[in-house]
């Protein structure tokens, strides 16, 4: 059955400054949807208040259409901005304490191998005898993708879960979350800083600035012209490429 | 499931399987060794006892056997002889909890002033204690554990106030840590040379004031408390992965952090009020136990607890070889030996991710 995020009125106030006033949208599962905005734009706060680590003002539900409930601790897989891990633990290790709810004095067998699994998925299989103090920051935010991932949350709200990885990783994590959310009928809300990553990989955007929300739709929509100049100050091409979605080209005024 | 994937399963299971297995080597030969030295400082004293007659009065039982070698070794070195095992164990278990709750490694069971705290309250007893109605062995360990609950409330308070923190936590500590250094300095300032002798005395740790009461006190405090820290150990795995990583995943960080304090608080508060304050046992037990089991807290916990009773129980035995009759307190011999100790397990460490 399909669930939907429904966010009303969503407002967060800190120090007498709003973060976030009046976001309201509605995602429903099966999507990566991209939160997109220029930098202090509100997307880790608006994150961090589904994920319900932010105190708000308004409402997040999530359940069947017109059903929903505030979401619970265990259907969210929440990964907040700059995780650096600094423990002497294994890669294998940390993925499973992603369950650590349910691991007992023993791990079991099943447990093991749904963590291994995960890391088979994110090609980390080689890395998990390694010691997370000795992976670089790319390759420790895939070991926390792969923490949450082993919850198999229903509702995945990553902060910045790609922002320390090449391309080609990038767009791995995405396919991979693609994948995810259609196998568990799920929804991944997550803050994309490439535009063009955006723009390609992403099902929906949410366009956040100045903590309000511009627009939300499909990626084609959102990326505008008018909206990026608008929201990043930047003047950009949108190259039209056969049978796939424009790429955005900076042009060289906007980067002098 | 393909072949492939069973293979890797099947290899990261057996793999798994491999490291706990050497974990729980690493904890038996910790134990064994434990074992052998509380025989080693029960065969250790000035009436140069041998260590067959030494055997026969430990089987022969408190109330039996040759009355003189059962005195030696049940009344005089075997509640020493445990009191070293059960404080290096509270101290090794508080100092991983504390390094832990803090997230740093420089931190020990005393960082947030709990051994201030006992030297305050031992030293007010030592020169008011007399006119209370309890016994005199008695007074002196109350009001140092009563005194390190008092810093513990006073530290818990603020940071409920402030929020939780490690750096509000540790300010907070330091902050308590200079309140009870300054009222104890005041005391020994105040105090008559007799007086300051017995104070100085207490502050240096030493198994000497040990006995069956305080063995099975400071036994009951870890009994209750250890437990509790064991109900954590996943939770606590968590928290080595940052704030908001353990937050993320479902854990209330600010709760475990409030309860394992009090833990450290208690089992802290047991070990030093009837021994002194005893150095750097907290500070090296968990550097040497996460540089042989890493730190999943199953392991850790465990053999952080074993190293500090090996590192007292060592002391003790050393204490007593260079000075029969054991007049250097084994407080003054960890805080000697613990230095060269901690420098070479940072040296192992870098070693190995070198």
């Amino acid at each position: 059955m399909t669930q939907t995020l429904a966010i009303r009125d969503l407002g967060v106030r800190r120090a007498g400054t709003d973060i976030l006033s009046g976001v309201s949208c509605a995602l429903t599962t099966g999507q990566v949807v991209g939160v997109i905005g220029p930098n202090g734009a509100g997307k880790s706060t608006l994150l961090s208040a589904v994920a319900g680590h932010t105190g708000f003002s308004g409402t997040v539900s999530w359940g069947g259409s017109g059903s929903g409930v505030q979401p619970k601790a265990g259907d969210i897989g929440y990964m907040p901005q700059s995780c650096k891990v600094s423990a002497s633990l294994t890669v294998l290790e940390t993925v499973l304490l992603g369950t650590h709810e349910r691991l007992g004095w023993r791990v079991s067998q099943g447990d093991i191998a749904r963590a291994t699994g995960i890391l088979a998925e994110l090609s980390l299989s080689h890395l998990a005898s390694r010691c997370m103090t000795t992976l670089s920051g790319g390759q420790q935010q895939l070991v926390l993708l792969a923490q949450r991932l082993v919850r198999q949350p229903r509702l995945l709200v990553l902060d910045e879960a790609t922002s320390a990885l090449d391309m080609s990783h990038q767009i791995s994590v995405l396919m991979l979350l693609k994948r995810y959310v259609v196998r568990h009928n799920a929804l991944a809300l997550m803050a994309i800083h490439d535009l063009n990553i955006a723009m390609q990989y992403a099902d929906q955007l949410v366009l956040i600035h100045d903590g309000r929300l511009v627009q939300q739709d499909a990626p084609e929509s959102v990326l505008s012209v008018e909206n990026i100049r608008r929201c990043y100050g930047l003047d950009v091409d949108l190259v039209a490429r056969a049978g796939g979605r424009p790429v955005i080209a900076p042009l060289a005024q906007a980067m002098a | 499931m393909n072949t492939d994937a069973v293979a890797i399963d099947t290899r990261h299971i057996a793999g798994y399987r491999r490291m706990a297995v050497k974990r729980a080597l690493a904890l038996g030969g910790a134990f064994v060794v434990m074992l052998w030295l509380v025989i080693l400082d029960l065969s250790i004293g000035p009436s140069g006892m041998p260590l067959s007659d030494v055997i026969s009065a430990i089987l022969a039982g408190p109330h039996d056997g040759d009355r003189a070698a059962t005195t030696i070794i049940w009344y005089l070195r075997m509640p020493q002889s445990l009191m070293a095992v059960v404080v290096g164990m509270c101290l090794g278990i508080a100092g991983l909890q504390m390094q832990t709750i803090l997230d740093n490694p420089l931190a020990s069971p005393f960082t947030l002033g709990f051994s201030a705290a006992a030297g305050f309250g031992a030293a007010l007893s030592i020169m008011f204690g007399a006119a209370l109605p309890l016994p005199e062995y008695l007074i002196t360990p109350i009001a140092a554990f009563a005194m390190t609950i008092v810093a513990c409330l006073i530290v818990y308070g603020m940071v409920h106030a402030l929020g939780e923190t490690p750096e509000i936590l540790v300010l907070c500590g330091i902050g308590v840590l200079f309140l009870f250094q300054s009222l104890q300095s005041l005391l020994q300032y105040l105090a008559s040379p007799e007086i300051l002798q017995q104070i100085v005395f207490w502050l240096f740790g030493s198994l000497l004031k040990a006995n069956w009461t305080s063995v099975a006190v400071t036994s009951l405090v870890a009994f209750a408390c250890v437990p509790l820290i064991l109900s954590d150990t996943w939770k606590l795995t968590v928290l080595r992965l940052g704030d908001a990583n353990a937050a993320s995943l479902g854990i209330s960080v600010g709760r475990l952090r409030r309860r394992s304090f009090v833990l450290i608080a208690l089992l802290t508060a047991a070990a030093v009020s009837f021994v002194g304050t005893i150095g750097f046992v907290g500070l090296v037990a968990p550097h040497v136990a996460k540089a042989l089991v890493g730190e999943d807290h199953r392991f850790s916990i465990p053999l952080s607890a074993m190293v500090g009773a090996v590192i007292l129980a060592s002391a003790s035995v050393f204490g007593k070889l260079i000075s029969p009759g054991g007049v250097i307190p084994v407080g003054i011999i960890t805080a000697v030996a613990g230095i060269p100790m901690l420098f070479l397990v940072i040296y192992a460490r870098k070693r190995r991710s070198a």
